[in-house]
């Protein structure tokens, strides 16, 4: 069954707890597709998975170097296609040994690369909405949607938190 | 004792091969560009990237031979970057300095691409050690405290976006064409750096780290507030821009300075490239009573000249390494949470 639902984010540190949210819950073989304009705040939420999956390394923009792998709980791939245009560019990059290997891989702009996400993927998209021009609450819209088995808990765990 | 090295370089753009004489005298710089190329596609496409790396690497080896009126045979050591960058690249130019390093019975080094970046200065002038050094490209941008020609310590580093990759996304916000950085250089002098107020993210003067996305994301509000902009206003737009992300970078790099007592800096890398930069800089650090060194545009940009001065200083004390050293993408050593820098340097 896919799962969808959005949440707001009203600050830089409200994006990275969701995240670290995520990334308490993330299981081995995860493929997230990362969409949203620049400056939505793609790298913030990576941060926060990144917490939530122990990693003790703060993640930056990996745009420059394509991919960036970081230990955690489990590994993490961070990949950044910003400066790709398709995904034959992807030869050579390697990243069906990521995708399909027993790590996380969250990837940034993922819409330069359509084809090469598997059906069980988990999209979140991150928005920069119009509401929250008068409403400091709705700086940012995250929306996620998937197949996942645990993402109705991780919607219950944000809840909870009174992140939502 | 070494006296020739050659220096190979294939971290990014470029295909660079250089011989240096002692650490200090350029023989011969060759830089064969990938810039047309990755023109049309608005960034480095890694997978053209690496296959022009293998097609231009012999011939720009063979033309820095030629240049500088050496056998390939009166080579005594080969120095080589092996990270940061694009792994497909990096490999390109490390395998090739194996290759030769096997094949002549020489030693090789790997050397770090940012630590080779300040290197450059040597190429140009005599500088005492310690001195600040500031980093500036597309993909980085580090503060080093550098007590010898092999002896870095990392200060601090970007958080988020490097300096180059905020101007570049900045020209493409604004339909400007590649290299980006280039492009608001040019535009911006024609602009007024006071008109509008951009985000200047200084945090802790303790912390010696850098933040550009926050300077990224008010552009994006700005855009969406006033979209489509004339050319004037686009002019304004990009020297209020640039502004904010250079008095950041000279601002961060004096206190530095001041803090660790150091009276020279040297700034180096594509960015260091940025008239605005070099002048605002020179202006500021000269007031503290502050030598600042920026070497030339040629060995500012990527080159191997850099590369081989750097792996002269280390070849000197007989380092070496060993023909299984990996490629590496990520600035070493890496920034932990709540640890802050931790020194390792272990391959991905």
């Amino acid at each position: 069954m896919i799962e969808e639902f959005h949440f707001h984010s009203s600050s830089e540190e409200h994006t990275i707890k969701l995240g670290e949210l995520l990334g308490k819950l993330i299981n081995p073989g995860t493929i997230i597709a990362l969409k949203g304009d620049l400056g939505a705040g793609k790298t913030v939420f990576v941060k926060g998975i990144a917490k939530g999956l122990n990693v003790e390394e703060e993640p930056n923009s990996p745009t420059f170097v394509i991919m960036n792998a970081y230990e955690g709980r489990l590994p993490l791939y961070h990949f950044d296609l910003y400066r790709i245009s398709g995904a034959n560019e992807l030869e050579g990059i390697g990243y069906e040994d990521c995708f399909y290997g027993k790590g996380v891989s969250v990837v940034e702009w993922a819409d330069r690369a359509e084809e090469i996400f598997p059906e069980s993927s988990l999209t979140v998209e991150i928005s920069i909405p119009k509401e929250g021009e008068n409403n400091p609450d709705k700086l940012r819209k995250l929306k996620f949607r998937g197949k996942k088995q645990w993402l109705s808990s991780f919607k219950n765990s944000v809840e909870q938190a009174s992140l939502a | 004792m070494i006296s020739l090295v050659l220096g190979v370089e294939t971290s990014c753009d470029e295909t660079a091969a250089a011989i240096i004489k002692e650490g200090k005298h350029v023989l011969s710089n060759i830089v064969a560009s990938q810039i047309d190329l990755h023109k049309e596609y608005g960034g480095v496409v890694p997978e053209l990237a690496s296959r022009n790396h293998i097609e231009k690497i012999i011939p720009v080896i063979d033309e820095a031979l030629n240049t500088a009126n050496v056998e390939l045979s009166d080579v005594e050591g080969i120095a080589v970057t092996n990270g940061p960058g694009l792994i497909g690249s990096l490999l390109v130019g490390l395998s090739t300095a194996k290759a030769i390093s096997f094949g002549l019975g020489i030693p090789f080094i790997g050397v770090d691409h940012l630590e080779a970046h300040i290197s450059a200065v040597h190429l140009e002038r005599d500088v005492s050690f310690p001195f600040l050094g500031l980093i500036v490209s597309g993909g980085h941008t580090s503060l080093y405290l550098v007590n010898g020609y092999t002896d870095f310590k990392l200060l601090g580093r970007t958080r988020d976006d490097a300096a180059g990759e905020a101007f570049d996304k900045a020209a493409k916000l604004l339909g400007l064409s590649y290299p980006g950085g280039v492009e608001i250089d040019r535009v911006a002098k024609k602009g007024n750096r006071q008109s509008i107020k951009f985000p200047r993210p200084f945090k802790s003067p303790q912390s010696f780290d850098f933040s550009f996305s926050g300077i990224k994301t008010s552009l994006v509000y700005y855009l969406r507030k006033y979209p489509n902009p004339q050319a004037d206003q686009i002019a304004d737009i990009c020297a209020s821009y640039q502004e904010a992300i250079v008095e950041t970078l000279v601002d961060k790099s004096l206190n530095a300075a001041k803090l660790n007592n150091l009276k020279t800096t040297v700034i180096s890398g594509g960015v260091a490239c940025n008239s605005r930069l070099r002048e605002l800089a020179t202006e500021k650090f000269n007031q503290e009573g502050i030598s600042l060194y920026i070497p030339s545009l040629e060995y500012c940009t990527d080159n191997a000249a850099m590369i081989g001065a750097l792996g002269y200083f280390k070849l000197k004390r007989d380092e070496k390494s060993e023909l299984n050293l990996n490629p590496y993408s990520t600035t070493r050593p890496r920034y932990i949470r709540g640890k802050g820098l931790v020194l390792e340097n272990k391959p991905v």
